[in-house]
């Protein structure tokens, strides 16, 4: 009895190893990701969180749907390890003392101030870099050639990549590892899982975010 | 001690000639002649025939399009000095001997160079590198060095026996001797240094001074020569004036790299970086363009400065064509060679961040990338700001959007509800900035949450200030 349970403890221990594979246990390919700090979120993607080394879509309908919040905590988590967040190009200021309430640690977040080709061009440079955590760029009249590189920049990075865009280019085809559509009905924000690489079925319920 | 003396034959040229790249047929003018003479020539006007000594008008009648221009001394003065800082690299003790030559000790150095012929090969490579025409030269003595740098390069004598044995061979012409003592010399028939040195002293003395017999003590290290030391300069400023107005940054990438190069020489001998520096163009119509070229850390490199500098420039809007060039750096602090976290991983092109916050400066400008700092002001447009943030903040009590406007918006329609509030903020009485303002957290009709506020007292005239994004 001992010797069988300590065998299996023994098997487990070596299924543990990153380097063995097992195709049965779960039928989700591993992705690794960065936890959304939403759980009810982090359980519909595929990691549990924002994939790495990917880009991320967040197609939102209005400004205010709480769209930025989606991101907060994995930007704070990121900060607070020192690494490096940029925002590319954004629509408003960023609110500093918003930031700050949120846990972000300004001293690792950066802004850059540019037009939308000087955006697509930075956004590729911080991604390719290497020392960026997350990139997050305001792209509204980024196409599909463009979105393609920053897919290949985050991947050779290895950095997550989020970019927002608005909700009307949820029809549009799209090589984002992961889509997300953030509208309103109800008095509440629903966040959708239009697409998510890695996760067998993409038409994931509406999620409810806050009421 | 052993004493290396570099020669700069092309000094004077190099220096008149320093903002024009690939002059055709060039010549130097000989200002102190009263005829206008050709003190030198560069090869394809040497291949035309011209030579030293010829007249300008002479010259040109061999070649119409001969480039001839003065002597420039404040220029060569300056050069001397940008090369004895890139010689202050391989020793701690350099000396300028005007106009074209240089002393450095090298005994202290030899031991960290591996040797002499390790040394010199360094020094004529890196010389050849920058394109400086130079002969070489080291003895124990320090004027002896500087007589046998013209008359022999590349000799080396470690003695004092070799160094007499040599000197003794040498014609007087090549003595360093004044021209009039030579000619003294000369007419009591005295042709080589060993006969000047079997004379006795006072006899020598009556016929060729003082300062003759002190010269020819020093060369055989009897008299100690009096080298003061060049010392580093602070911060580097140096202009170049272009004979014809240069249009378009392009032209400018010469004198650019001779700046930039002259900059980099200077902080490898004050073993310095440079965090900061301007260019100042001045124009025809005399406007002036100052450009700052501005690094995340402090930099040191020939080519990475000129980089900086080149993408700062092909920028820049020009509104005239160019006259002068002028590079000035007074921030010189000591550099550190960067230094990755040790756990930051290194992936995709593997920059640093500060080569990548380089990179996008150089392209966007460096108003294009900022931080954010969290001001202690209840007023909260001025909470706050773009500029360096620190470690530690203090945050408003109520709950602020992640987005702010940049200025107040009437909010139309009205919103449809009020989700909390009012916050009543008032503040800055003391400095005319007056805000009385409640503010609410309030839904729209699209459902969005924004954050507004009202006059106090009154329940219309709603402002938009931000989103809760």
């Amino acid at each position: 009895m001992n010797a069988i349970a300590s065998a299996s403890h023994n098997l487990a221990q070596v299924l543990d190893h990153p380097g063995i594979w097992r195709r049965s246990a779960d039928r989700q390919p591993r992705v690794r990701a960065l936890s959304t700090g939403w759980t009810s979120l982090d359980a519909r993607l595929p990691g549990g969180g924002w994939p790495q080394g990917a880009v991320s879509e967040i197609l939102f309908e209005h400004d205010g749907l709480g769209e930025l919040d989606l991101v907060m905590p994995a930007l704070a988590a990121l900060t607070q390890e020192h690494r490096r967040v940029i925002f590319v190009a954004p629509p408003y200021q960023p609110y500093a003392p918003a930031l700050a309430a949120a846990g972000v640690d300004l001293r690792f977040l950066h802004e850059i101030h540019a037009g939308s080709t000087e955006a697509a061009w930075s956004m590729e440079q911080c991604l390719r870099s290497g020392c960026c955590g997350a990139v997050v760029g305001w792209l509204p009249d980024i196409d599909y050639r463009s979105l393609r590189r920053l897919q290949l920049a985050a991947e050779s990075g290895d950095a997550c990549a989020m970019i927002f865009r608005s909700a009307e280019h949820a029809a549009q085809n799209s090589p984002a590892a992961l889509r997300l559509k953030v509208s309103n009905s109800d008095e509440a924000t629903y966040v959708d899982v239009l697409k998510s690489r890695g996760l067998l079925t993409t038409t994931a319920p509406l999620l409810r975010m806050r009421a | 001690m052993l004493w290396a003396c570099l020669r700069f034959p092309g000094l004077a040229f190099s220096a008149a000639f320093a903002a024009i790249p690939e002059a055709g047929p060039s010549a130097l003018l000989d200002s102190h002649a009263r005829q206008r003479l050709i003190a030198s020539a560069n090869d394809e006007a040497r291949a035309h025939g011209i030579r030293r000594g010829q007249s300008v008008a002479a010259a040109r009648a061999l070649c119409p399009a001969l480039e001839v221009r003065p002597r420039d001394r404040e220029a060569e003065k300056r050069l001397l000095a940008e090369l004895a800082a890139w010689c202050y690299q391989f020793s701690g003790h350099v000396s300028l001997v005007p106009p074209n030559a240089i002393l450095m000790e090298v005994g202290a150095s030899l031991r960290l160079f591996e040797g002499w012929p390790p040394l010199a090969e360094r020094v004529s490579s890196g010389l050849r590198e920058q394109g400086h025409a130079h002969t070489l030269a080291a003895t124990p003595f320090a004027s002896a060095s500087w007589v046998f740098a013209a008359t022999a390069d590349g000799m080396v004598l470690p003695t004092r026996e070799g160094v007499i044995r040599m000197l003794g061979a040498l014609p007087l012409t090549q003595s360093g001797l004044p021209g009039t003592a030579i000619a003294a010399l000369h007419a009591m028939g005295f042709r080589r240094l060993d006969e000047i040195f079997r004379l006795p002293r006072p006899e020598l003395t009556r016929r060729i001074g003082k300062a003759g017999v002190n010269w020819l003590d020093r060369l055989r290290g009897q008299a100690s020569d009096a080298l003061p030391a060049w010392q580093p300069p602070a911060s580097f400023q140096q202009k170049i004036e272009f004979d014809a107005e240069l249009d378009g940054s392009q032209p400018l990438l010469f004198p650019l790299r001779r700046l930039t190069r002259a900059l980099a020489n200077l902080l490898a001998a004050r073993d310095g970086g440079v965090q900061r520096f301007t260019l100042t163009l001045e124009h025809a119509r005399g406007e002036t363009t100052r450009i700052v070229v501005a690094m995340a850390a402090p930099q040191r490199d020939a080519e990475r400065l000129f980089e900086l500098a080149r993408t700062r420039l092909e920028r820049a809007t020009l509104p005239a064509p160019a006259r002068t060039l002028e590079l000035h750096a007074d921030e010189l602090p000591m550099f550190r060679p960067p230094v990755r976290d040790l756990f930051e991983p290194i992936r995709g092109d593997g920059l640093d961040w500060p080569t990548l916050d380089e990179r996008l400066r150089a392209r966007l400008g460096d108003a294009a990338l900022r931080q954010l700092m969290v001001v202690n002001d209840h007023r909260p447009e001025r909470a706050s700001r773009y500029g360096a943030p620190a470690g530690a903040v203090s945050l408003p009590r109520g709950r602020r959007p992640l987005w702010l406007l940049p200025r107040p918006l009437p909010m139309r329609p009205d919103p449809v509800a009020v989700l909390a509030g009012p916050e009543r903020i008032e503040s800055g009485w003391w400095d005319g900035a007056d805000a009385r303002r409640d503010y609410y957290i309030v839904r729209t009709v699209h459902g969005q949450q924004a954050w507004a506020y009202l006059p106090p007292g009154t329940l219309d005239g709603w402002m938009l200030h931000g989103w809760f994004a």
